[in-house]
């Protein structure tokens, strides 16, 4: 059944968003969605397109764009994950990224709380969202806490304890996420270095990459960081990744050289990727992602 | 052998030599992390469940258990008898054991029933049936809640949301793997 509500809404917030940040002197660009080398990452397993690969996110080519002196960018796109579905999840999707030089991850967090504000006004949901029961508060304070502080909180372990025993997923997922974004959204921040491939490392703590999650209703909305400009750095964490990749008996593909050649001229800059479809979910009150999107996998 | 990444709802395993269903899952791959496969398990003799985290690599043994063609004939209290369209033998089984199946029985529908070292212990229903609407609230015109979904009730007692042009009587194709409304049928 073709979900015509969910279509609709879809359509309006997209609408929204273009304008939020044409509003703020955003260029909108458009990148090649099949790529001959996408960053590798461990848990990101892309789709192959004729020998070459199906963008899992338009990042690199985005901060091409920005190490070619554009300022202020953002993508409305499809990404493709393999092997990726759920209630919440599609092999195919729909990504929001925006990118700004001279910034850092907390200008993307101003940037989130005043984008939620904006779309709150447009779609007619005042300061208040309510999705599975909960009425979230879009209002002025959103709570920010650290991975460390959150394991401490809410997880029967430290988050050094849960790297050690290789069960950081299981218990984010099992005890933490369930209490993040429940009364305002949370930012969940300051990610340990091994969880942030393209991310820079904190100045002020630099066992902690400057990352952060945001989460609303316990729903993963977005994922943005200080980005990563150092190419010595940088090429360093893609070979760590290439490695697990090949522990887990996958091929890697090539090395994004063109990329890390790119990053020199690179300035300091942040860079996030929000889920549109989910996005959609929250404003138009629905469970499950196949009620936002106009036709599934499977049904076709 | 099943990988994670086929594991769904209804899917038959074998742990331990035991059968198991998987009568729930979901999958959750947190920011950047690995994909987590949440699966909750039933074993379907003892009705005894469990709940389990798996990983993209984990695997789970296919459930050895044999399938035969028999009609379903009527039920009676908490059970349901069917018969083997050859032999001619009779068996029932309960309503427990059935699970979601009661939901879309019908009086001489052919069902594949499962059974584990002799013992039935579930049926595999055809992939869609026909069902008649026995109750519908008929849809009030300028009805500007926007929901494009309503609540009908079947001729076997289940309730399924349906767009609001379907009425009491009409037949309505069901895909007895989700539970979901398919379409309308004529007879």
């Amino acid at each position: 059944m073709i979900p015509i509500h969910g279509l609709h809404l879809r359509a309006v917030l997209i609408q929204a968003l273009r304008t939020f940040f044409i509003d703020r002197g955003y260029l909108e660009v458009e990148t090649p969605i099949r790529i001959p080398a996408p960053a590798p990452e461990a848990h990101i397993v892309p789709l192959t397109s004729e020998g070459w690969f199906l963008q899992t996110s338009p990042e690199l080519c985005m901060k091409r764009l920005l190490a070619a002196g554009i300022p202020k960018i953002f993508q409305i796109c499809k990404c493709f994950r393999k092997g990726e579905r759920g209630d919440r999840h599609l092999p195919e999707f729909t990504m929001l990224e925006w990118y700004g030089a001279k910034s850092d991850y907390r200008d993307l967090m101003r940037d989130c709380e005043a984008l939620l504000h904006h779309l709150g006004t447009v779609m007619g949901k005042g300061g208040v969202l309510e999705w599975q029961g909960r009425r979230i508060d879009l209002g002025p304070e959103w709570e920010h806490i650290t991975v460390a502080e959150a394991f401490r909180r809410y997880a029967p372990c430290t988050v050094e304890e849960a790297l050690a025993q290789d069960q950081f997923d299981e218990i984010l997922v099992e005890f933490v996420e369930p209490h993040l974004g429940m009364t305002t959204p949370t930012f969940l921040c300051d990610y340990p270095v091994v969880l942030g491939a393209l991310a820079r490392l904190s100045p002020a703590e630099p066992k902690v990459a400057e990352r952060f999650e945001l989460y609303v209703a316990g729903l993963e909305l977005a994922n943005g960081f200080s980005e990563l400009v150092d190419p010595v750095e940088q090429r360093a964490r893609f070979l760590a990744e290439q490695a697990i990749i090949r522990l887990q008996g996958r091929d890697p593909g090539p090395m994004p050289e063109v990329f890390l050649d790119g990053l020199e001229t690179m300035p300091p800059a942040a860079g996030i990727a929000l889920g549109v479809d989910r996005l959609v979910m929250l404003f138009g009150g629905a469970d499950n992602i196949d009620q936002v999107v106009a036709f599934m996998p499977e049904g076709l | 052998m099943y990988s994670a990444s086929d594991f769904r709802k209804g899917l038959k395993v074998q742990i331990d030599g035991e059968p198991y269903i998987m009568t729930d899952f979901s999958f959750s791959k947190p920011g950047k992390g690995q994909a987590l496969y949440r699966a909750r398990l039933r074993n379907m003799i003892t009705g005894n469940a469990f709940e389990k985290t798996f990983r993209s690599n984990d695997k789970l043994e296919k459930a050895a258990l044999e399938e035969r063609t028999m009609q379903y004939l009527y039920k009676q209290g908490d059970e349901y008898f069917f018969m083997d369209n050859v032999s001619f033998e009779q068996l029932e089984m309960s309503k427990a054991q059935l699970g979601d199946a009661v939901n879309f029985l019908t009086d001489n529908m052919d069902v594949e029933v499962l059974q584990y070292n002799g013992r039935p212990i579930g049926v595999t229903l055809p992939n869609f049936v026909n069902l008649k609407v026995t109750q519908s609230d008929p849809w009030v015109k300028g009805d500007t809640s926007g929901s494009d979904s309503k609540p009908v009730t079947l001729e076997t007692g289940y309730v399924v949301q349906v767009p609001p042009f379907i009425e009491e009587g009409d037949k309505l194709q069901i895909d007895t793997r989700t539970g979901v409304y398919v379409t309308r049928v004529k007879e």
